[in-house]
This record gives structure tokens, sequence and C-alpha cells, in this order.
């Protein structure tokens, strides 16, 4: 059992916890992530790593409760425990050797986006981040933002705080503004990301993504998380999670992270009605 | 005088109209009766060729002898001495290649029914029995264990057994290797392996799930971090084969892990379960081993009509002769001879079709199988909206990639000697991972020899 020790809700939707699991603690790195299962009968869901304390032995996740299994999991509370905890899986993202790079989140994607803006900061690298949110009550992390950027950008769809538009629009116009990013780190929803990809290959700026597509073991022995990248099949949980995002086929991603749709909605509303239940 | 009657006692089972619809445990075992009559059957001829047909040499006449004599704990005493997981391999073991196929009876009728004994005396000793197993005095010296796979579990076992303090650590929630995730319920329920762990348990095993040996702990930190002096690499074969042909990644297409593990690992077939799966009208599985069968009838049970499409013919699917008489029985449907190019999808990228091709055996080929040629212009569709590939698997490379001086061979296997000694001092490895994807029973023979090493080279030091 891997203990809740901190919960601390960003905001309505999206929640963090830290749990305490030295082992996974000891090891992480930014741009892996871990398996979890909030209790016996519970699905295994992919949560990427958000922060760790090797000290502590804790491992922050910071998840947006979009289906039944996240809402069991922002239902519980500091002190109580998940079933299961597995990690760290996936490979750390590369961030030696950078100079400038463009580190661009969206939404909940900011979340797992930060970690690795920090690892550029520690490394050296000149960080630029843009961050993109449908309105202002939805921003999390921008204090955390900008303590490891050089330079920040907000952006929200509605305008409702820092300037309107999309994360794309800021970062073409730094780029015309003569930027030279020499990576660009794009973590987000998959239409985002695939905006985000069209637009540096169009520039020419490498740019690299995360992959969080639908997961099992998350070990390489289920294939279910396979995307096609540069023509070649690849599973998200061992070659990436992180890919050169001018080589995924982000159509087929969005396609397959849709599959289950109908079957999450369902189970959500049954899990939402549980607990209205029990609030009765 | 033996029991001449050329038939096997038959074994009860379910219903096949009944079964496809239900993932409760299909043979159901021999009553006493039908066990003591079939052991009867045993000519108990000098030369034993059973024995040697079995890939851990249980004592087989002995333990029939024993049955006959309605002596079932004496027999179960008998099979202990050479196998871990009785009531695992009488179930699933191939005996019709292995032990059965050595049989004298077998020479001119059914040979005698030696994996529907084992399955029987191992049941009946899991009912009777009441001995708890005793945990042996320490002797001081740790071993750890990756994967609890039959392999792992065996060699845990065994170890335990004289004294060692042996950790077991497997990748997933629950420990059992293939034999939770893959075989399904209605061949092996999962109360079986289940009870083999609890056993190991109360003989003092430590079983840490949720632990990727070379993600959280590599090798190197178990033994010079850790003080684990010997380490057995259980990892068995999990990662799975695709074809390489277009529309492979279309939804509704799964390999056969992934449809499995859902099923069995995550009881998607539960209508309450929290794991989904997708419910094919019209399923297609393509390959022919045990892995082929299990997803096929998996399917059946889900409410699908059911396609196996293989490129070889009847002789050569290489599946346990009984699981494709099960197969059939349950109405699952054999293209045999067929092989497919390519999967069609709509235009919302769900699966909706697969072209095959038509196939002919030609010359042999290295395995001694006659080598399936396509006929040309033979393309036709089959008619589906889920596509299992079960083609296969191959050993993961992660414990390679993260353990220094592990010699692997160039598909994946580890290398090991016939002690299952690596190239690294005091590593060994058995199983699936040492062999590719074979059987239990050789998975559970390799973690016996290892353990029996592992014992000489920490005792010898
Ligand atoms: C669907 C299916 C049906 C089958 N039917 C039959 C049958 O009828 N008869 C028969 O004899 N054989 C059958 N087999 C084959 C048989 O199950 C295998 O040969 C056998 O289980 C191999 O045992 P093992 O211990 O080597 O590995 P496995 O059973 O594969 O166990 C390996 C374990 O190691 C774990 N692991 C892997 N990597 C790591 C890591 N890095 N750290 C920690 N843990 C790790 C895995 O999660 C797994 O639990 C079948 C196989 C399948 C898939
Ligand atoms: S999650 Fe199963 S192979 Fe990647």
């Amino acid at each position: 059992m891997f203990k809740i020790v901190k919960k601390r809700v960003l905001n309505p939707t999206v929640t963090q916890m830290d749990i305490s699991a030295p082992l996974v603690a000891k090891k992480a790195e930014p741009g892996q992530f871990i398996i979890l299962r909030v209790d016996d009968e519970g699905e295994r869901i992919p949560l990427t790593i958000a922060d760790y304390d090797r000290e502590a032995g804790t491992v922050s996740i910071i998840f947006q409760v979009v289906g039944a299994t996240t809402e069991k999991l922002n239902h519980l509370n500091e002190g109580d425990s998940l079933a299961d905890f597995v990690g760290p899986l996936g490979n750390a993202t590369e961030t030696e050797g950078y100079r400038k790079v463009a580190v661009v989140g969206g939404g909940v994607g900011c979340a797992i986006a930060l970690p690795v803006a920090k690892k550029f900061h520690e490394c050296g690298a000149e960080v630029t981040s843009i961050v993109g949110f449908r309105n202002k009550d939805l921003v999390i992390l921008e204090e955390e933002f900008k303590a490891c950027s050089t330079k920040f950008v907000m952006m929200t769809d509605d305008g409702s705080y820092g300037t309107k538009g999309m994360v794309t629009n800021a970062l073409e116009e730094l780029i015309k503004e003569g930027e030279q990013f020499d990576l660009v780190i794009a973590i987000g929803p998959l239409i985002m990301m695939k905006f985000v990809c069209a637009l540096t290959k169009k520039y020419g700026v490498k740019t690299v993504v995360s992959m969080n597509p639908i997961m099992i073991d998350g070990t390489g022995m289920c294939g279910g998380c396979r995307l096609t990248v540069g023509g070649k099949v690849k599973f998200a949980c061992v070659d990436g999670p992180d890919f050169d995002g001018h080589e995924v086929d982000f159509d087929e991603a969005m396609a397959r992270a849709a599959m289950y749709k109908p079957f999450e909605r369902h189970a959500y509303e049954e899990a939402c009605n549980l607990f209205a239940k029990e609030v009765k | 005088m033996a029991n001449m009657s050329p038939k096997k006692n038959e074994m009860p089972t379910q219903a096949p109209d009944v079964r496809n619809k239900n993932f409760s445990e299909v043979a159901l075992g021999y009553t006493k009766e039908q066990a003591m009559d079939e052991a009867t059957r045993c000519l108990h001829c000098p030369k034993q060729p059973c024995v040697s047909g079995c890939p851990v040499q249980v004592h087989i006449p002995d333990f029939i002898a024993k049955v006959a004599q309605g002596d079932f704990e004496g027999a179960y005493q008998v099979i202990a001495l050479s196998s871990s997981l009785p009531a695992v391999c009488g179930r699933v073991c191939p005996q019709e290649t292995q032990c059965e196929s050595k049989c004298v009876r077998g020479i001119k009728t059914e040979p005698v029914g030696i994996g529907r004994l084992e399955r029987f005396v191992a049941d009946w000793h899991n009912e009777h029995a009441t001995e708890a197993p005793v945990k042996p005095a320490p002797n001081g010296h740790k071993v750890a264990v990756i994967g609890s796979g039959p392999a792992g579990l065996t060699c845990a076992g065994d170890l335990a057994k004289k004294g060692y303090e042996v950790t077991v650590f497997e990748a997933l929630h629950v420990a059992g290797g293939v034999l939770v995730y893959g075989i399904p319920e209605f061949r092996l329920p999962k109360a079986i392996v289940q009870k083999e762990i609890d056993t190991l348990k109360a003989l003092g095993v430590t079983v840490a799930t949720d632990m990727v040996v070379g993600k959280i702990l590599s090798i190197d930190e178990l033994m010079e971090e850790q003080g684990f002096e010997a380490v057995f690499i259980g990892s068995g074969a999990g990662l799975p084969k695709f074809m390489n042909i277009p529309g492979e990644n279309l939804k509704g297409v799964y390999s056969a892990n992934e449809f499995l593990t859902r099923i069995n690992l995550m009881k998607a077939y539960k209508p309450d379960s929290a794991t989904p799966i997708q419910h094919g009208k019209k399923v297609a599985v393509v390959g022919g081993g045990n892995v082929a069968m299990d997803a096929a009838r998996c399917a059946k049970r889900l409410g699908a009509e059911v396609t196996i499409v293989y490129r070889r013919s009847l002789e050569e699917l290489p599946a346990r002769r009984e699981e494709v008489e099960h197969a059939m029985e349950e109405g699952i449907i054999f293209k045999l001879l067929n092989n497919p190019v390519e999967i069609l999808g709509d235009d919302d990228r769900n699966v909706c079709g697969m072209k095959c091709i038509e196939m002919e055996l030609g010359e042999p080929d290295a395995s001694g199988r006659r080598r399936p040629v396509e006929k040309p212009g033979s393309e036709f569709t089959v008619d589906c909206d889920c596509v299992i590939m079960a083609l296969g698997t191959s050993p993961n490379p992660l414990i390679k990639s993260t353990t220094k001086g592990l010699e692997t061979q160039k598909w994946g296997g580890i290398v090991a000697d016939e002690d299952g000694l690596t190239s690294r001092k005091n590593v060994y490895a058995g199983g699936d991972a040492v062999t590719g994807a074979a059987t239990v029973i050789k998975a559970m023979g390799a973690g016996k020899t290892a353990a029996a090493a592992i014992d000489k080279a920490l005792m010898g030091e």
C-alpha cells in the first residue's frame, strides 16, 4: 500500500498528491511515469511523475478528474493509501546539451511540463515556458514555472488571464521575433501537441512530445500503448514516452485514445452516482 | 490384470454450448472412482517410457499405482518429489506430446490419462491435506527471484524449503506470471495459482509485487546494496509480436497479450470491471498456438462469432490438442491455410474487415514443418470488427539492457548453461526468458534445476 502524504487542490478539477514510495522516488527522473491502481478492483492508469523528493521518499502526481478512476482517486485524502504504485517507468526526458529551450504546456499537461522545465533550467539551458489554459480558473503552477523560466508566457483560450489565444500563437510569435530555440518540448492534449509540431516543422525547430496513450502494464508486455512514429510501431511505455514530434502520427494516436470513450463515460457516470449516493 | 479398455475414462466437462458463455472451468475433473479405474489401465511396463517423456521426470507409474490403491495422498507425495505445480501442470501440460505420447497403451489405443490423473491427485490433495507448510529454519542466505511465473515460483519454493530467505520481485500487481495474466480462468482457475502462492508465503517467501526490476532496482543493486547473494531471472517472454501489415494500429486490433491481460488479470469479462474491453461481434484471431485458442475462446465467451486464421493446416496447429478440440466444440470457426495481408478500417479507424490470402504447403522449412506459400490472386476478406494477433512473444529486453555483462541471444533469450547459470556470477535464469515462449512444465523444471545449482554454489562457498 502506498500512502497519500499530501493532497493539494490546484484547481476545481486538478489535484496534486504526494505519494509515499521511497524506492520510486529514489530513481524517478523528469519525463518518466508511474502506473497506479486506486484499490484492489481498480484499473491500472499511467500518470506522469510531476515531482519527487528523494529525501522524503515521495513522488508527486497531478491529475485531472476525467473518468471513474480519477474520480475515485480524487475522493481519497491524506492518510489514505493506493493499492498499487509502480515505477518509475519509461525513459527520462533528454535534458543535456541544450542552450535554449521552449517548454510548451497545455492544461493539466503543465504538471508534466514543469519538472522538465525545472530540469532544463538546472542543466543550464535558458527556458522559455509557454503555458495555456482554457480560462483563469484552471491555471495551475504559475509561480513554479516562473521560478525556473527566463521567459514566461501565459495564454488562455478566453483571454480571462494572460494573453488570449493558443500556445501556438505565442510560440510562433517568439520564433518570428527571432528566438532561436534549439528544442521545443510540447506536453498537453494530443491536439495541442499536433498543432505545435505542425508549427515547429514549418520553422524547422526540433520538437519532442510526451505521449500518454492507453496503457496496462507499462513494461512492453501488451502493446496497447503502441503508436506510429516515423512509420514504425513504437510502444510508448518502453520506447517513450518522449518522441520526435515531427514523426508521430497524431491522428492515429487520437483515434486510439478514444477507443473506450463510451465505456469510460458510462463508468464515470456510475462512479459519480455512487459518490452522490454516499453523500446523501 | 490391467483394465484393457481402449479408451481413457472420459473427462467430465461443461456442455459446449453452456460453457462458451461462461468463464467457469471447462473440465470438471475425475471422480474418485473414475480416477481409480483409469489408474488400472497402466501396464507398469518395466522401461517406464512415460517418465522419459516428462520434462521433469515425474515417477508416473509409481503415482498411478498409488491412485489405483486409493492412496491419493501417497500419490501426491510421489508427484511432489519432481513437480511443484501438479494442479497447474495436470491442467495445462501438452501431455499428448510428452508423457502420454510415450505410453505403451497409446501405440494401439488411447494412452493412460496421465494428465487427468495428475490433476485428480493434486486437486484431492488441495482439498484434503490439512498439514500447513512449515517454515524451515533460516540458513542465513538471501536469494532474489525476478518474475513470479512457474519458473520463478518453483525456484523460490525449492530454495525456501532449504531455508533461504527468498524475495520474489514481480512487475505486475499480482503474482503468477502467464498463469494469471495469460491462461484464462476456464482453463486454469486463478484460485489454484493463488493457493500455490499462499503456500510459498507460508514457507517464508516474500512476494514483492509492483516491482519492475531494471527500473526500480537493478540486478547489480539487488546484489551489491540489498545483500542478495544470488539472483534467478524468470522474467518470461512477454513481448508481443505484430505482423507489420497495414491497419494493425486500428481501433479493435489487440495483441493476444493485451486482450488476455484485460480479461484475466483485470477481469474485464465481469460486467462491473473497471477495465474496459471491446466486445467485438465478429472477432478474427490470427495464430494457432495455445495463446490463439485462449484468445478465441475468451472472445467467444464475450459473445462474439470467432474465427481463427492460421497459415498452416490442422496438422501443424501448435496448440494442445485438447484446446483445439474444445475450441471446435465451442463453435469457433477455423480458417486454415490463410494468412492476413491487411486489416481494413472505416472512416473512424475502427476495424471493419481483414484481407487474407490463401496458402498452400510447400517444402519443409527449418522447423521441419512444411512451409506455407501464398496462392497468387486468392485474396478475400474476412468480415470482422476486432482482430487479435496471437503470433508469439519474445523476452523483454529490460533486464538485459540494465544488467552489465548479461549475455543474450540475438533474439533476446538470456544465455544460460544447463544449470541455469548466466554469463554473470551467481546470476541464474530459466523458463521462457531463456528458451523463448515454451511450456509451464519446462519453466518449472528450469526453476528447479537453478534452485539446486544456486544451493550448491552458495553452500560450496
Ligand atoms: C495465453 C497463454 C496460454 C498458454 N498455455 C499453455 C499451456 O496450455 N500449457 C503450457 O505448458 N504452457 C502454456 N503457455 C506457456 C506458459 O505459460 C509459459 O511457457 C510459462 O508461463 C513460462 O513461465 P516463466 O516462469 O518462464 O514466465 P512467465 O509465466 O511469463 O512469468 C514471468 C513473470 O515475470 C514478470 N517480469 C517480467 N519482467 C520483469 C521485471 N523486469 N521485473 C519483475 N518482474 C518481471 C512478468 O510480469 C511475469 O509475471 C501459455 C502461454 C500463454 C501466454
Ligand atoms: S502499456 Fe503494455 S506495452 Fe506499453
